[in-house]
C-alpha cells in the first residue's frame, strides 16, 4: 500500500477479468462451433427461433438476477409460470361467452397474468421478509403448491385455450417488428431496462448492498425488507409477462408447463456471473446465461455428435464450470 | 503475594506482542498458580484479550516467554495449549449450537468403540462432569435449547472433559445473571479446591472481590499492578485502572459559549430491554461524551434514537422542533446521523469499492440515474479532506487498514449532510496518528456548529474529547460530569455504580 490515493480516477481502458470475458467468449465459442457444424445454424429462422425460445427465461431470468443478488433466491417461478398460464386461460375462456375474440378478452388475460404474478410474487417476499423464513423454504413450499393448483385446475389434464382465442393470440408469439418477434421485443425491452435499474439507479445499488451485507446496509439507510420485497413483486411480475408471451405458443397449460424453469433461471443467472449467495449481479451477464444454456440445447439438436438427450449433462458441466472459473478470478483479485 | 515461593502453572515472561506496526503488548509478566484464581481487569484496550490469548496458545507472543511449570513452550497451534491442559473460555461460547451436550462435550474426540462411537460411555463421563459443575442438563438435550448459564457450564463441563489445569475465561459473567454467576462462582471455587489454576477477566470489581485471590491490573497493554484482592479495594482497582495523564493528542476544548442553541434534546427514551428513560440536551459546538462499561446500553440506546432499532421517546427536539424518528431515513432527514462502533460488520461493504461505499447512505442525492461523475468528484473530495490513503481509487474497502476505514466511514456518514452526529467508538482498532487526525476533525465541525455525541469505551478518549460526560450504568444514565471534573476516577465510579458508595463514605 501506498502512501497516497491517485487524485483522479482512471480511465484508461484495459483487458476485463477473466469474471467479465468468461461468459462472453463461451458465448462466442459456442456460436463458432455450430456455425462450423451446421450451416443452417446462422440462419435467420434459426437464430429467431434460439432467441424467441430463450426469452421466457430469459425474462424471468432477469427478474431472478435481482433476487440473487439481493441475498435470496425464487424456486417456485416455473410453476408459478404453469399456474399462471392456467389461470389466463381459465379466465379468458371463461369471459369469452361476453366479451367475444378481440384485443379486450386479450387485455383481460394479460392483466390477470400480471397481477397474479405481482401477488404471488409479494406472497413470496411477504413470508420471506416480513415472516423472516428462510427464500429456499418458502419458495419451495410455493413452488408446490402453485404446481399442484395448476394440475388441479386442469384437473390432471391439459387446460386448453378457446380455439378461435388462440388463433387470434398467436401472433402475440409468433409476430413481431420488422421481422424481430415479439418475445424477442419484450425480453430485449426488459434486459435493457433491467441493466439500468441494476446498474444506475438506486434500487440496483440497494439490492447490491443487501446482498452483500443486510446490516451495512440497514446502517445506511437502506430499508432492507422493502427492497427484498421488491426483488420478489418485480420477479413475479416478470414472470407474468413470461406468461403472457408463452401462452400463445401452445395455447394450453398442464402439469407440465415451466417444468425446471427455475433451475435453468439460477442457472443463467450463475453462469451470467452474479453471485449465488448475493451482493453482486449484472443483468448482460444473466443474458448470456440464457443464450449459452439455449445455444446448447440448439446445437445438439442441429448436429448428430452427441445425443440431445445429453443436454442436461452437458447444461451441468457449464455450470459449475462457470463457477469455478468465477472462483479463480476472484481468488487473483 | 503469597505464592512466590511456588512454580506457577503457566505464566508470561516479558511478552510483547504487535499487529502489524501496532504494538498492543508491551512486556507482559502474568503468573497463574494451581488452586489460585487470579483476576485480570483494566480498560477496554488494555490488552486483557490479547494477554489471554497468548496464555492459551490463540495466538504466539512477538517475543518473550510463554511457560508451562517454568518451561518456556512455543504453541504451535491451540491444539497444543489444549494438550498442555490449557482451556480458554471465550465470551461468545464456542458451542455447535445444533449438537447435543454429549456431543459438545467429546467434539474433536470422540470416544469410539472399534470403528463405531462409544456413546453409553460419552454420556456417562459427560453426566458426570456435568455433575461435578453441579449442572442439572441432560447429555442429550441440544445446546440451543440451553441457557447462557447452562451454556457456561457446559463449557466448563468440556474443559473438565479435556482435564484442563488451567481455566482462561474470557468475562464469563458478562452474559450471566446475579444468580447465574453465583452459580458460576461456586463451580469456579471447586475448581480452585480441586487445583485448578483460573484466570479469569471482568469488568464488575464487585465479583472480583468476591472470587478472586489476586488480581493483576492492566493498562495500556502493560500489567501495572497485581496484588491479593483482599488487600485491595475496588475503588483502588479503579484507579490502578486509570491514572494516565491526557497527552497532547486531543484537540484543545475552547469551551461553550453560554449562549449556543440546544440543537437535539431527547426526554424519556427507551430501547426496550436496552435502555430506559434517557434524557440529553446537546448544543451546537459541544462534543458531549457518552461513557460506560460495554453492556450498559450506550450503542443501543443511540441506534433507538436514530431510528434503527425499536425504540420509543417521549419528545425528541431538533433545532427545536419536535420530529418522529421511527426509520434511519427519518433521522437523515433531520440532519442526525450514527457512525456505527462496527465498521466491518455494519458500517461497510468490505467486498465493494470505495465509490458504492460513499455514497450508499445518501444515493438519493445522485439522481434518479445514478451520476457516476459526481459520485467520484465527491470520492476525490473525501479522499482528499479526510486523507484516506489507499493506494488504488479502485482498491476494494476490505483491503483497506482499520484507519483508512474509519476516515472512509467518516466520509460516508458526512455525505447526507449532518448537523448532529453519533459516533460511536470512533477510533477503534486504529492507530494513534489516525486517532489523532479524527479527534482533530471532530473538533473542527464542533467549532463550526456541528453537534457531536462520542460514544466510546476508551476513558482516555471520553476525558480528552468531551466538553461534558454523560455515563450510562445498566441502561441509564447514572451521573454527569462536567468541565473540571471530568476525570476518569468520577466517570468510573459512575460507571462501575460506586460512585454513591464513595460519596456515602
Amino acid at each position: 500500500m501506498t502512501s497516497t490515493t491517485e487524485g483522479a480516477p482512471t480511465r484508461g481502458w484495459k483487458l476485463p477479468p477473466m469474471g467479465v470475458l468468461g461468459p462472453i467468449l463461451a458465448l462466442i465459442a459456442l456460436i463458432v462451433l455450430g456455425a462450423a457444424m451446421n450451416p443452417s445454424f446462422l440462419a435467420y429462422a434459426n437464430i429467431t427461433n434460439v432467441l424467441a425460445r430463450s426469452a421466457f427465461i430469459g425474462i424471468i431470468a432477469v427478474g431472478m438476477t435481482f433476487v440473487i443478488t439481493a441475498g435470496g433466491l425464487d424456486l417456485s417461478v416455473g410453476s408459478m409460470a404453469a399456474f399462471i398460464a392456467g389461470l389466463m386461460i381459465l379466465v379468458m375462456n371463461a369471459a369469452l361467452p361476453t366479451l367475444g375474440v378481440g384485443v379486450p378478452i386479450i387485455l383481460l388475460g394479460m392483466a390477470v397474468a400480471l397481477v397474479a404474478g405481482l401477488l404471488a410474487g409479494l406472497l413470496n417476499g411477504f413470508l420471506i421478509t416480513t415472516l423472516g423464513i428462510e427464500a429456499f423454504i418458502v419458495t419451495l413450499g410455493t413452488m408446490g403448491i402453485y404446481r399442484s393448483l395448476v394440475t388441479w385446475l386442469a384437473d390432471g389434464g391439459t387446460l386448453s385455450l378457446d380455439f378461435g382465442l388462440r388463433t387470434f393470440y398467436r401472433p402475440v408469439y409468433f409476430d413481431g417488428i420488422l421481422g424481430v418477434s415479439w418475445p424477442i421485443i419484450v425480453f430485449a425491452l426488459v434486459v435493457i431496462a433491467g441493466e439500468v435499474l441494476m446498474g444506475r439507479m438506486r434500487f440496483g445499488r440497494h439490492c447490491a448492498a443487501t446482498g452483500s451485507n443486510e446490516q451495512v446496509a440497514h446502517y445506511s439507510n437502506v430499508d432492507v425488507n422493502r427492497t427484498r420485497l421488491a426483488t420478489y413483486a418485480m420477479l413475479g411480475v416478470l414472470v407474468g409477462v413470461a406468461t403472457i408471451m408463452y401462452v400463445p405458443r401452445l395455447g394450453s397449460a398442464s402439469a407440465s408447463t415451466g417444468v425446471l424453469w427455475e433451475l435453468e433461471a439460477i442457472a443463467a443467472v450463475i453462469i451470467g456471473g452474479t453471485v449465488l449467495k448475493g451482493g453482486f449481479g449484472r443483468v448482460w451477464g444473466t443474458v448470456i446465461g440464457v443464450l449459452i444454456l439455449s445455444l446448447i440445447d440448439n446445437i445438439l439438436n442441429l448436429t448428430d455428435l452427441v445425443s440431445p438427450y445429453l443436454n442436461g449433462a452437458i447444461q451441468g458441466v457449464i455450470i459449475i464450470l462457470a463457477v469455478i472459473l468465477q472462483r479463480e478470478s476472484r481468488a487473483k483479485d | 503475594m503469597t505464592q512466590t515461593d511456588r512454580t506457577p502453572v503457566l505464566s508470561l515472561r516479558d511478552v510483547h506482542k504487535s499487529f502489524g506496526p501496532v504494538e498492543v503488548l508491551h512486556g507482559v509478566d502474568l503468573d497463574l498458580h494451581a488452586g489460585e484464581v487470579l483476576a485480570l481487569i483494566g480498560e477496554n484496550g488494555a490488552g486483557k484479550s490479547t494477554a489471554m490469548k497468548c496464555l492459551a496458545g490463540y495466538q504466539a507472543p512477538t517475543s518473550g516467554e510463554v511457560r508451562v511449570d517454568g518451561t518456556p513452550v512455543r504453541f504451535s497451534s491451540l491444539h497444543d495449549g489444549e494438550l498442555a491442559g490449557i482451556v480458554l473460555i471465550h465470551q461468545e461460547f464456542n458451542l455447535a449450537e445444533q449438537l447435543t451436550v454429549e456431543q459438545n462435550v467429546f467434539l474433536g474426540r470422540e470416544l469410539r468403540r472399534g470403528p463405531l462411537l462409544d456413546r453409553a460411555e460419552m454420556r456417562r463421563r459427560t453426566a458426570d462432569y456435568l455433575a461435578r459443575v453441579k449442572c442439572d442438563v441432560d447429555p442429550g438435550a441440544r445446546v440451543a435449547s440451553l441457557s447462557n448459564s447452562q451454556k457456561q457450564m457446559v463449557e466448563i463441563a468440556k474443559a473438565l472433559g479435556r482435564d484442563a489445569r488451567v481455566l482462561v475465561m474470557d468475562e464469563p459473567t458478562a452474559v450471566l445473571t446475579r444468580r447465574e454467576a453465583d452459580i458460576l462462582f461456586e463451580q469456579v471455587d471447586a475448581l480452585r479446591a480441586e487445583g485448578t489454576a483460573v484466570l479469569f477477566t471482568s469488568h464488575k470489581l464487585g465479583e472480583v472481590k468476591q472470587i478472586a485471590d489476586r488480581v493483576a491490573v492492566m493498562r495500556d497493554g502493560e500489567v501495572v499492578r497485581t496484588g491479593d484482592a483482599a488487600r485491595m479495594s475496588e475503588d483502588e482497582m479503579a484507579t490502578a485502572m486509570v491514572g494516565r495523564d491526557v497527552s497532547d493528542l486531543y484537540p484543545a476544548k475552547p469551551g461553550l459559549a453560554a449562549d449556543a442553541p440546544i440543537l437535539l434534546r431527547v426526554e424519556g427514551l427507551d430501547v426496550p430491554g436496552q435502555a430506559h428513560g434517557i434524557d440529553l440536551q446537546l448544543r451546537a459546538g459541544e462534543i458531549l461524551g457518552l461513557a460506560g462499561l460495554v453492556g450498559s446500553g450506550r450503542t443501543e440506546a443511540m441506534e433507538g434514537l436514530c431510528g434503527l432499532r425499536p425504540a420509543r421517546a417521549r419528545r425528541i427536539e431538533i433545532g427545536g422542533e419536535e420530529v418522529r424518528i421511527r426509520k434511519p431515513a427519518d433521522a437523515l432527514d433531520k440532519g442526525l446521523v450514527y457512525l456505527t462502533e462496527d465498521r466491518k460488520l455494519k458500517g461497510l461493504l468490505l467486498g465493494k469499492g470505495m465509490r458504492e461505499n460513499l455514497t450508499l447512505a445518501s444515493l438519493a442525492r445522485y439522481g434518479t440515474f445514478i451520476d457516476r461523475d459526481a459520485e467520484d468528484v465527491a470520492l476525490t473530495e473525501a479522499i482528499r479532506e479526510f486523507d484516506i490513503r489507499a493506494g488504488r481509487r479502485d482498491a476494494l474497502v476490505g483491503n483497506l487498514s482499520g484507519g483508512n476505514q474509519q476516515k472512509l466511514l467518516l466520509a460516508k456518514v458526512m455525505q447526507s449532510g449532518p448537523r448532529i452526529l453519533i459516533v460511536d467508538e470512533p477510533t477503534r482498532g486504529i492507530d494513534i496518528g489516525t486517532k489523532q487526525q479524527i479527534y482533530a476533525y471532530l473538533r473542527r465541525l464542533a467549532a463550526e456548529g456541528y453537534g457531536i455525541v462520542l460514544v466510546s469505551s476508551e476513558m482516555q478518549e471520553i476525558i480528552g474529547l468531551s466538553d461534558r460526560v454523560l455515563v450510562m450504568r445498566q441502561g441509564r444514565i447514572a451521573g454527569e460530569v462536567t468541565g473540571e471534573a471530568i476525570g476518569e476516577d468520577a466517570i468510573v465510579r459512575h460507571a462501575m455504580g460506586v460512585a454513591a458508595r464513595v460519596e456515602a463514605a
